[in-house]
């Protein structure tokens, strides 16, 4: 498998398959690891950089899940197929930028990704489609396992799994899940809803535009706490607050078809008139707009199209995915066109 | 994660803006997340959510030895707080008083309860190993070796008797 071929294949967390795929777009799970008496990447000098990179790339080509995996050294890389990886998510921006000694592993399904020399020297996710925690777990789980076996993570019985960050020590375990949250965007309440997730210690990622709407009304929550509570404990709470979270946007929804439903169709079916008739258009709103059109998915007013369908858009419709689909740089307004023109022709299919 | 702005409090808000195309992030800790937020006083949401993160501990006044340093890699207390992150695992040890301190503030425990590497491996390859003995038993006894057969049939004994105590030892 090359690089390239990651273009035209799906990534498994947007293929719209998993329990509650509608609310939740995608569950990952991510492990941090480092080497026992090897210096955390940010420390060590270049020959034990060298080093670590060596003996982990050794460790992760035995490992059956990852036989058929995509091996890449971020300093082969270009910025655009950096950027095109950050946009699939399957490596962090800070992965992106400083590349020496560094590698990204991607299984041929994309749903194990693995960068070696990031904050830590492993750092292992698995990512898949709909509200999926546990089983996330179990995969990554057993890489964990037969990595183990091959190499001598740094651990302390009292306080687990050491980390360049202390934020991270104990299991060294982050889940996250997705969320589409239109509804209480909408309804206003979504305030409410960030600061009892903020309250009980969870993290929430949003994403921001330039100005000062919300971009797309996604939100990333993951645990915040990684010491003193089990992997499937850290599970449990992650699930029973997200929930909580589906179950107020589903009231959401209900809510606003029975005050307005006519306003709600009218702009669900605007957003989808603007993407299949721009001729310029930026990344931001586009997301605002396929956020309107998934809604209108998710409530059955818009027929036409498949949530996976506009799952993809929302990445192949970003700037390095852009580039590398016309296969050359191109400015911001060379984008703002070639975008448009993309999701028309996705659209009218 | 460790605050963008003053690097020394776990980064709790996370912001991903995109200005001109570029993606960015911004990783704060609430008492800087605070201060931003008067900044972007009309930026959805972020307002409100970080009203509801005022209640913060101000930090204790720093009697920590900052002279002390890591025998394994070099790195001094004062080396990590300035940059937030330890130079290697034994940085654990060597500041474990003061770390002990500080994991219980950021996770509100300091005691490890879950998976462990060390099990794992060992059970893993005792699994290995007992299935490596069985399949050459039953190599040695389809080759009708069976002075070698029984020297295996002894280890393997061993082996599960071993392994019996371990599966016990771990349920202690
Ligand atoms: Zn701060
Ligand atoms: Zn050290």
């Amino acid at each position: 498998m090359e690089l390239n071929d990651l273009l035209n294949h799906t990534s498994e967390w947007l293929k719209d398959t998993g329990p509650h795929a509608d609310i939740v777009l995608s569950s990952r799970i991510r492990l941090a690891r480092n080497l026992d008496k090897v210096p955390f990447p940010h420390w060590a000098n270049k020959k034990q950089s060298e080093q670590a990179l060596k003996t982990i790339n050794e460790a992760l080509v035995n490992v059956e899940f990852l036989k058929k995996a995509l091996f890449l050294k971020l300093a082969d890389l270009d910025s655009i197929d950096k950027q095109f990886l950050v946009e699939r998510h399957l490596m962090s921006l800070e992965h992106a930028q400083r590349t020496d000694h560094k590698a990204v592993v991607i299984d041929e399904e994309e749903r194990v990704a693995i960068m070696v020399n990031e904050e830590d020297h492993i750092r292992m996710q698995y990512m898949q489609s709909g509200f999926n925690l546990f089983d996330a777990w179990n995969n990554i789980n057993k890489i964990d396992d037969s990595l183990a076996n091959e190499l001598h993570f740094a651990f302390l019985s009292d306080w687990g799994y050491l980390t360049a960050c202390p934020t991270n020590a104990g299991t060294g375990m982050r889940g996250s899940v997705m969320l589409h949250l239109p509804a209480l965007v909408m309804s206003g309440q979504i305030n409410r809803v960030l600061a009892a997730l903020a309250k009980l210690s969870f993290t929430t990622r949003g994403l921001y535009g330039e100005g000062t709407q919300a971009t797309g009304n996604f939100f990333q929550v993951s645990n915040q706490v990684s010491l003193g509570h089990g992997e499937g404990e850290i599970i449990e709470n992650i699930n029973g607050i997200i929930n909580q979270i589906i179950t107020q946007e589903n009231q959401a929804r209900e809510t606003m078809l029975a005050r307005n439903k006519a306003a709600l169709e009218d702009k669900i079916n605007r957003s989808l008139g603007i993407l299949k008739s721009a001729h310029i258009i930026t990344s931001q709103e586009t997301i605002e707009l396929l956020s309107m059109v998934r809604l209108g998915c998710d409530l059955g007013m818009i027929k036409e199209l498949n949530r996976r369908t506009i799952n993809e858009l929302f990445i192949i419709t970003q700037p390095a995915h852009l580039q590398k689909i016309e296969n050359k740089k191109l400015s911001a307004q060379e984008r703002d066109v070639k975008r448009a023109e993309l999701i028309r022709n996705k659209l009218m299919m | 994660m460790l605050c963008d702005i003053c690097g020394k409090n776990p980064a709790t808000v996370h912001l991903t803006e995109i200005i001109d195309d570029q993606m960015s992030e911004l990783h704060l800790c609430e008492e800087c997340a605070h201060q931003k937020s008067l900044q972007m006083e009309q930026q959805f949401g972020l307002s409100d959510l970080l009203a509801g993160l005022v209640e913060f501990e101000k930090p204790v006044k720093d009697t920590e030895p900052v002279g002390v340093k890591c025998s394994s890699c070099g790195l001094s207390y004062a080396d990590f707080k300035k940059i937030g992150r330890l130079g290697c695992g034994e940085c654990y040890n060597a500041f474990r008083k003061y770390l002990g301190v500080l994991l219980k503030k950021i996770h509100g425990s300091n005691q490890h309860v879950g998976k462990s590497p060390l099990k794992v491996t060992k059970v893993l390859k005792k699994k290995i190993d007992l299935q490596e003995l069985r399949r050459r038993l039953q190599q040695a006894i389809e080759m009708e070796a069976f002075e070698e057969a029984a020297k295996i049939r002894d280890q393997l004994r061993e082996l599960e008797k071993k392994s019996a105590q371990g599966d016990n030892e771990a349920k202690e």
